[in-house]
Order: structure tokens, then sequence, then C-alpha cells
């Protein structure tokens, strides 16, 4: 960087050798912008063919107080997700995922506001909000946990499914998904939940380990010793972009 | 590094840039509850799918925005950013078109 530069006196920016920051951001910052570009497009593979499979499948189209699980339409969100930790039985629809969602939104503010407290050098507040947002990342992760164990073991009535076996039609009643049989709806349905909120909480879990990295290099004082708080910034970038990723799968799983 | 980042030093101890923090905060806030009232007060259909595109790009605008600071990168960097997600539009589509395809081809 330019600052290596002045310790041998006045030499002429390096311009192909790391001496010029390209569009005025740094090597690190740069390449942490074109790996969330690639990480995007994985996102958007997912849910685009989520897309695709659910304008293949029948929509429902009764009104919704009389709506029931079938695997012959595709189920309405609020119908699926309405479970609530500690309300056995009692129908909350996207309260849970709200709840979810505000977390992240609220440790996406805390990092941001660690990133600031670095731009100062301020080491308390980035040790302080560090915690708050490792705190919010595993709350998050935490309540995930339970909503993929509910989804799982289904609701208590589960549904009767028709199917054909060995040539005889024969009724079951199935509880909860797997990749390969599904309560609410067709099993696709199943496959995109756990592959979508499985990928997005992965990210979530990277981050957390990220952060905790970030915490123990701050509170070890190894930034003040570097000099610059820079890698608060970096890995903030990733954080609020799993923020961000999650604001859409929010919208076009449990919304739409 | 000094005299690349002008926000190191704020002069003012980061108070405006804390605020601007918590404004966007509260506007993230009110639109996700926003979304919750219209989930459960209009009729499923195509402009509640509208508006709910529609809000999610504006949150979306904030967090890259603000949170990741791309408003105050230079233009260059802003465009090597936004423009690659046309072709996120194209394959949105595309694969939307072909699902009712399907639909069409099994159901019709």
């Amino acid at each position: 960087m330019a600052a290596t530069a002045s310790s041998t006196g006045t030499v002429e920016p390096k311009y192909w050798l790391g001496g010029i920051e390209p569009l005025k951001a740094s090597y690190g910052k740069l390449m942490m912008w074109f790996f969330l570009i690639s990480d995007t497009f994985t996102f958007s593979g997912l849910l685009i063919a989520y897309a695709l499979v659910r304008f293949s499948y029948p929509a429902y189209t009764g009104t919704p107080d009389e709506f029931v699980f079938s695997n012959l339409y595709w189920p309405i969100p609020e119908k699926v997700y309405e479970a609530v930790p500690f309300l056995h039985g009692v129908s909350l629809p996207l309260v849970f995922v709200g709840i979810m969602t505000f977390i992240l939104i609220f440790s996406s503010v805390t990092m941001v506001l660690a990133v600031e407290a670095g731009h100062r050098k301020d080491r308390a507040n980035v040790e302080k909000y560090m915690l708050w947002t490792i705190l919010g990342g595993l709350t998050f992760i935490g309540c995930q946990a339970w909503e993929w164990a509910h989804f799982i073991h289904g609701t208590d009535e589960g549904t009767v499914i028709r199917e054909l076996v060995n040539g005889q039609w024969v009724e079951r009643t199935i509880f909860g998904a797997n990749l390969v049989e599904n309560q609410y709806g067709p099993p696709a349905f199943a496959d995109f939940f756990f592959f979508i909120t499985g990928f997005h909480g992965t990210h979530v879990t990277s981050g957390i380990v990220l952060n905790i990295l970030i915490f123990y290099r701050t509170a070890t004082g190894f930034y003040d010793r570097r000099g610059s708080y820079e890698m608060v910034e970096k890995v903030g970038l990733y954080w609020h972009f799993v923020d961000l990723v999650w604001v859409f799968v929010f919208t076009f799983f449990y919304l739409v | 590094m000094a005299n690349v980042h002008a926000h190191d030093t704020p002069n003012d101890g980061g108070a405006a840039q804390r605020k601007v923090i918590w404004k966007t905060f509260w506007i993230l806030l009110i639109l996700t509850a926003l979304e919750f009232l219209i989930a459960f007060t209009m009729d499923h259909g195509f402009l509640k799918i509208t508006i709910f595109i529609l809000m999610t790009f504006v949150k979306a605008f904030y967090i890259v925005g603000d949170f990741m600071h791309l408003k105050h990168e230079v233009k260059a960097l802003i465009w090597s950013i936004v423009l690659p997600m046309l072709f996120i539009v194209w394959l949105l589509v595309a694969l939307v078109i072909e699902g009712e395809a399907i639909f069409d081809a099994l159901f019709l």
C-alpha cells in the first residue's frame, strides 16, 4: 500500500504492483465485493429454481380459511409456518419468522455500528458491538434450528395422502417433511425449504465464525497494532450480505 | 491509507454516521412491519406480489447502499456490482416462462 512507500522517501506510486487502489477500494474489500457477486448468483440460482418449480405446480385456488395440506397443489406459506416455541397448538402465522427477520436486521445494525467504531479506532465499542452481532447471529441460528425441527416433525394431525403401491391406491398419514415426502405440500416444496434456508443458515454460521475471529483479534489488540480496523469492514460486508439474502428469502419463500 | 479513506477520522466523532445507521434501521423495521400488515389484510394476487417485490428492493437498496456503504463508493465500483444483476433478471424471466410451460404441458 501507499504507506509502505513512505519509508524509502519519495517513490512513484506503483500502478501495477499494488501502489494504487483500483476503484478507490482496497484489495481485500474489492475481492469481498466480487465474492459477494458470485454468492448472489448462487442464491439467485436457488431462488429462481424455486420459482420455476412453483410455477410448474398448480396453485391453491380456494379461500385461505378452507386451506388444507395436500400434495396436489403448492401450499400457502403462512399456513405452513405458523408455530412459535412454547405456544404449542396456537396458530400464529409468520410470527416466528418475523422475529427471526428482526433479529437478523438488528444484528446487521450492530455490525455497522462496530464498523463505524472501527473507523474511530474505538476498540471498546468495536468489542461491544461485535459481541452483540455474534449474539444476534447465534440467536438466529437457534431459531432456525427450532423451525427446522418443527418442520421435520410436523403437526399433530399429519396429512393423509393417497399413493399407488403395487397397483393399489392406499391411504397413509404422514407427519412432517423430509427430502422425499412432505405433509405440507409437494415434496419439492420441502426440498427447497431445506436447501434455501439451509444454505443461508450455513452462511450465517460461517459469518458467526468470522465475527468471533474478528472479536478475538480486536480484543487482543491486533488491529490497534496494525493501525487499521478495515478487517471489521470486510467481514461486515459479508454479514450485511447474509442479512440481504434473508430479506429476499423472507419475501419469496414466506410472503409470496 | 489515510488519504484514501477520508471517513477514517470523522470530525464529529462519527455522530452523523451513527444517526444515518439508526435512521436506516427504522426504515427497514417499518418496511418489514408493513409487509406483515399487507400479508394479512390484502387479498392474494398480482398487486400484492408486486408490492412485496418493490418493498424488498427498497430494503435491499438501504442495506446495500447504507450498511454496505456502496452509495459512497466510486461510480465505476457501483456499476460493476449492479450491472451483473441483469443476468439474474434474465434468468428469472427465462425460468418463470419455462415453469409456466411445464405447468401447461402437465396440467392443461
